[in-house]
């Protein structure tokens, strides 16, 4: 065996091995931010959230104001889908024979459903939305992002029921509460933190899909009406994607910016969804 | 009897029974939906590539031209181009994530293992078209001047990599690759060294071996199966990542050794041409054919995942 100095030598120079890993991961994570920054700030200002782009695009002005609101609208959409029909699955697993098989395929197959492509998504939803109704638009693409939200927000609801104290639920059920009433005014209230928490992040991972979208609401110039949702729009995602696409300054200028702003809308999302979880933490304690 | 339901019924208690019974089926719907749209998203999308399938047979998957214009659909090069891209990722990746994950789950202090934790996280967070906007316009020209032009002409005797014709290649698209499948491959990992019990690390320290031995005699080990579920979860964002391969890899299907040269993955390919097939029935049927190929293909890898786990958690229950 080797010299006990040799021994503790190998065993530092592996931890200096994991640092390296660390910073391997974590400085071009710091370049990616960096140049967002950077190169997107100049352009941000109100237009740029608020006006769609120019009609001829190669022109300067306008801004990503079309996709903000397309995300803003698919987003919702997608959010009024996953919420109900994901925590009421998880409701099933959780409270209703959690055990049984039905509860463990669900749970199994959400697992595997967070492994999906999105882009299958967006195929899957292309066949069915946009061959039937014959048109890109903007529920298509909220239906396809409600479906890849829906897995996040069963798994993430579930495990937020589960540590829902199970004396809570007899106390209410010894005092003759009906089950469906225990459920919703006992243990949806007690979890609902951790619920929140579940749903802005899948809202985070919504917003920056785009491969879906691409396949479902397929994109638009102009500027949508809040109130229509039968045609194509376009969402942040895709004007990124079609600008950096384009080899004029002014185009990738407005990715850049977009990607700020894309950024920006993630963040405040998951560390408003942390926040939640850690308000509810201090709270027990 | 009959009169207790009576004023049971009078008192409001058997509606809310049934209302019970509602909410029981709402339930179960939610979850049986959930279950079906599973099936039904296979069902409804291999329909819909049936034209394709029919027409090409079993060359769709092992034809080695895929060259819409022409009329010729065989997804070789494809699938080729992604596994080529998903290795390089993993190869990467691989190390590196289990690296920090043992560093945040053994070496690091709490107060610094918090923060770390949440910064490699953030990587899953950033969207896949930033990571390809950025790829395209700040890592294909550095890695071009820096990496790839030097290389090619000072060690062009070197293998896979001589052929150099453009910096959206098989090489770039799995380094970005890499880094998006980091956290997923060291969030997992760093969960299934927590479950190794505090006693065998102390039991390993007791007898006098260093960090790094306690955690080849105690981590590792018990580690091995959930390490590999975690790669093989990896290996399944990777082939099915869409945006920023579309961005890296060039869009020219190809089978070719040399990793500087552009080729396509499945999820790019759909990506990059479906607004223009839309128009082409049997272009469109092949897309979406790709489609049901890389769902089958990521379907199984993360059932392959998911047993895993599920195996070595109840292993450390059991």
């Amino acid at each position: 065996m080797a010299s006990l100095k040799a021994r503790h030598r190998r065993s530092q120079l592996m931890v200096g091995v994991m640092i390296a890993a660390v910073f391997v991961a974590v400085i071009p994570l710091l370049f990616i931010l960096g140049d967002v920054v950077v190169k997107g700030i100049s352009q941000l200002n109100l237009a740029f959230l608020t006006q769609p782009e120019p009609f001829i695009q190669t022109a300067s002005g306008g801004g990503f104001g079309a996709g903000i609101r397309g995300t803003i609208k698919m987003v919702g959409l997608g959010t009024v889908i996953a919420v109900p029909i994901g925590v009421l699955a998880a409701v099933y697993t959780t409270e209703y024979r959690s055990r049984g098989p039905l509860a463990t395929l669900v749970r199994f197959f959400a697992d595997v459903m967070t492994g999906i492509p999105s882009i299958f998504v967006g195929i899957f939803v292309f066949t069915v939305v946009v061959l039937t109704t014959g048109s890109f638009s903007t529920y298509a693409g909220g239906i396809a992002l409600g479906i890849l939200m829906m897995p996040v927000i069963v798994r993430t609801s579930e495990g937020a029921m589960q540590l829902v104290p199970i004396m809570l639920r007899e106390s209410a059920l010894a005092l003759g509460i009906r089950r469906w009433r225990t459920i919703v005014s006992v243990v949806l209230p007690t979890a609902a933190p951790g619920i929140t928490t579940g749903v802005l992040l899948a809202m985070a991972r919504a917003a920056g899909e785009t491969a879906p979208l691409l396949l479902t609401s397929f994109g638009n110039q102009l500027m949508v009406p809040w109130t229509q949702w039968n045609g194509p729009e376009t969402a942040l995602t895709l004007q990124i994607f079609n600008n950096s696409r384009a080899f004029l300054p002014i185009q990738q200028a407005r990715a850049w910016t977009g990607s700020l702003v894309l950024i920006t809308g993630v963040l405040i999302l998951s560390l408003v969804a942390r926040a939640v979880i850690a308000r509810r933490a201090r709270q027990t304690r | 009897m009959q009169v207790l339901t009576k004023s049971a019924d009078r008192a409001g208690i058997a509606p809310a029974r049934s209302a019970d019974r509602y909410f029981r089926w709402l339930a179960t719907g939610s979850a049986l939906l959930v279950l079906l749209l599973l099936a039904g998203m296979l069902v409804r999308t291999t329909v819909a590539a049936w034209p394709a399938f029919s027409k090409y047979g079993i060359s769709f998957i092992t034809g080695t031209k895929w060259n819409p214009a022409g009329g010729q659909f065989g997804a070789l090069p494809l699938i080729y181009g992604t596994l080529v891209t998903s290795v390089i990722a993993l190869l990467i990746a691989v190390p590196v994530s289990v690296l920090i994950a043992l560093y945040v789950s053994e070496v690091a202090p709490p107060r610094l293992a918090t923060p770390l934790t949440y910064v490699v996280d953030l990587l899953a967070a950033v969207p896949s078209v930033v990571y390809g906007l950025w790829g395209l316009l700040v890592l294909v020209p550095f890695l071009t001047n820096h990496i790839y032009q030097p290389l090619t002409t000072h060690l062009s005797w070197l293998p896979f990599i001589s052929d150099f014709t453009s910096g959206r290649n098989y090489l770039t698209a799995g380094l970005i690759l890499a880094l998006m499948i980091t956290p997923i491959i060291s969030a997992v990992s760093r969960e299934i060294f927590r479950t190794v019990p505090a006693e065998e690390r102390e039991a390993a320290l007791a007898v006098g071996a260093t960090r790094w031995e306690m955690i080849r005699m105690a981590v590792l080990p018990r580690s091995r199966s959930g390490v590999i579920a975690a790669v093989i979860l990896g290996f399944g964002r990777a082939v099915g990542e869409t945006i920023a391969v579309a961005y890296l890899i060039g869009g020219l299907p190809s089978i070719t050794a040399h990793l500087l040269q552009q080729g396509s993955t499945i999820a790019a390919e759909i990506a990059l041409q479906f607004q223009e097939a839309v128009a082409t029935p049997i272009w469109k049927s092949a897309l979406i054919g790709l489609g049901v190929v890389l769902f089958a293909m990521t379907l199984l890898i993360n059932i392959a995942a998911r047993l895993i786990i599920r195996r070595s958690e109840r292993g450390v229950r059991g």
